[in-house]
């Protein structure tokens, strides 16, 4: 063993390190947002939206959730500018997290409708409520209640595999770390760094996600 | 003329005919108890009354509104027909008070203050001033019965649907649930109830109905019909049931 630790030799580069934490960040904040909005609006359409919309639904989960991320990415960047849709690096990779995670979400929050009991709905409805009403006020509420941890896992995941991106130029942190190895040969260095950054990243989004569950997803 | 009009309704759950032409008449500030044993109808007729049944043959109106006809604005029809469910039904993640406010606020646009209000009376009105602010949880199952009661009083209903509202509670809590829907029936609400407390059926009806394979099969004056069962099938029932 002859190899020596030069952890210094990362430092000309930390700028570039930080610009990939924040975009790997932002990417992650926004597609969790749009993604759950879309996991939403799938899990209400397949148990509550007609039966077209729901087997529509249907197909796009199977599909997402039966291949591999890289793939769906690598579609969206370099197989739909064929069809003439060209997409910069970071739209796509936000479109393909928002797909990606919106499948994945959808079938979690399906599961919390449907834990749900059939009374509250019937409660609710006698209530002269309308459907969309029961959906938003009484439904969904405890829905994400239910789901919540199994959620919170989903959004971890999602911004652990936002890694991926960094294949399509996307500049997040993966990137950064790609770009500086090259330029110092000191890949053990960068790697073990990078990584490191990952877990602190995924331990304090799981407190964020904690303490946003405890003071709004919460069932008496 | 009659607040709910149930005209030889008829619905079957595919080959099943559970309600076999049945038809009643039930008049302002009436206090219909509905009794039969299991399987006879008598809560698919009730969930009839406010739509979350639909049946086949027959007409159901209730406050001039024909139920799941065409053009029937069934909204419109459950702010004035109540309904309240032997599991109660309460929705958890809210308090007592605001499984109360929810309708008022998200159907009828009262504003939170005044909903709060409507909250506070009609909890006093069952009993519970001093739960506003707990959760279903927290409270018994006739507490929580209670709850389900003011929720729907909370929409000022005509009439009252009560779907075997003391079957879930242990029998030292019926009581307090039963109380609560004596008094509703002294200050004249409209109440169809459908029952297995016979004594409760007896001295609070003012009309007693008895379903037997999904038809009337006797009604009357609950005491009479009490007294002096006419048909051997409601002389057993009422025999049985002691």
């Amino acid at each position: 063993m002859t190899y020596k630790l030069e952890f210094s030799a990362l430092l000309p580069y930390w700028e570039d390190l930080a610009a990939g934490l924040w975009f790997t960040i932002v990417l992650t904040v926004l597609s969790t947002v749009v993604g759950i909005a879309v996991g939403t609006l799938g899990a209400s359409a397949r148990t509550f939206g007609p039966k077209w919309l729901a087997g529509l639904v249907r197909v796009y989960v199977e599909l997402i959730r039966n291949t591999p991320f890289i793939v769906q990415l690598f579609f969206i960047f370099f197989g739909l500018p064929a069809l003439g849709l060209k997409l910069s690096e970071t739209t796509a990779a936000f479109l393909a997290m928002v797909i990606n995670l919106g499948a994945y979400s959808t079938e979690i929050i399906r599961a919390g409708i449907e834990a749900v009991p059939k009374g509250h709905i019937e409660a609710g409805v006698s209530l002269a409520m309308s459907r969309l009403e029961v959906l938003r006020h009484i439904v969904l509420r405890q829905a994400f209640a239910k789901i919540y941890p199994a959620l919170s896992s989903q959004i971890i995941i999602v911004m652990l595999g936002s890694a991926v991106v960094s294949q399509i130029s996307a500049p997040d942190l993966t990137y950064a770390a790609n770009f500086i190895q090259s330029r110092n040969f000191r890949a053990f260095e960068v790697y073990l760094v990078v990584a490191l950054i990952y877990l602190v990243l995924a331990i304090v989004l799981r407190y964020v996600l904690r303490v946003i569950g405890d003071r709004f997803v919460k069932v008496g | 003329m009659s607040l709910v009009s149930i005209r030889d309704v008829r619905k079957s759950y595919g080959t099943v005919e559970v309600l076999k032409g049945v038809s009643l008449e039930v008049a302002k500030g009436d206090v219909v108890a509905i009794i039969g044993r299991s399987g006879s109808g008598k809560s698919t007729l009730l969930r009839c009354i406010n739509g979350l049944e639909t049946y086949q043959f027959g007409a159901i109106l209730a406050d001039g509104i024909e139920v799941g006809g065409i053009h029937a604005n069934m909204r419109e029809l459950r702010r004035h027909v109540g309904m309240v469910f032997q599991q109660f039904n309460l929705f958890p993640h809210l308090t007592a008070a605001e499984n109360v406010m929810l309708a008022p606020t998200v159907v009828n646009k009262t504003p939170k203050k005044e909903a709060r209000a409507i909250a506070a009376e009609v909890l006093a009105k069952v009993g519970l001033s001093e739960k506003m602010d707990a959760y279903p949880s927290q409270l018994s199952g006739g507490q929580q019965q209670r709850v389900a009661i003011a929720r729907s009083l909370a929409m000022r209903p005509k009439v009252l649907l009560c779907d075997e509202i003391t079957s879930a509670l242990d029998p030292e809590l019926v009581n307090e649930v039963l109380r609560v829907v004596e008094q509703l029936a002294k200050e004249g609400m409209t109440l169809i109830l459908v029952t297995h407390e016979m004594r409760f059926a007896r001295d609070v009806g003012t009309n007693l109905v008895f379903m037997h394979h999904g038809k009337v099969h006797e009604t009357g004056k609950p005491k009479d019909v009490f007294a002096a069962p006419q048909t051997p099938e409601l002389q057993q029932f009422v025999g049985g049931n002691g």
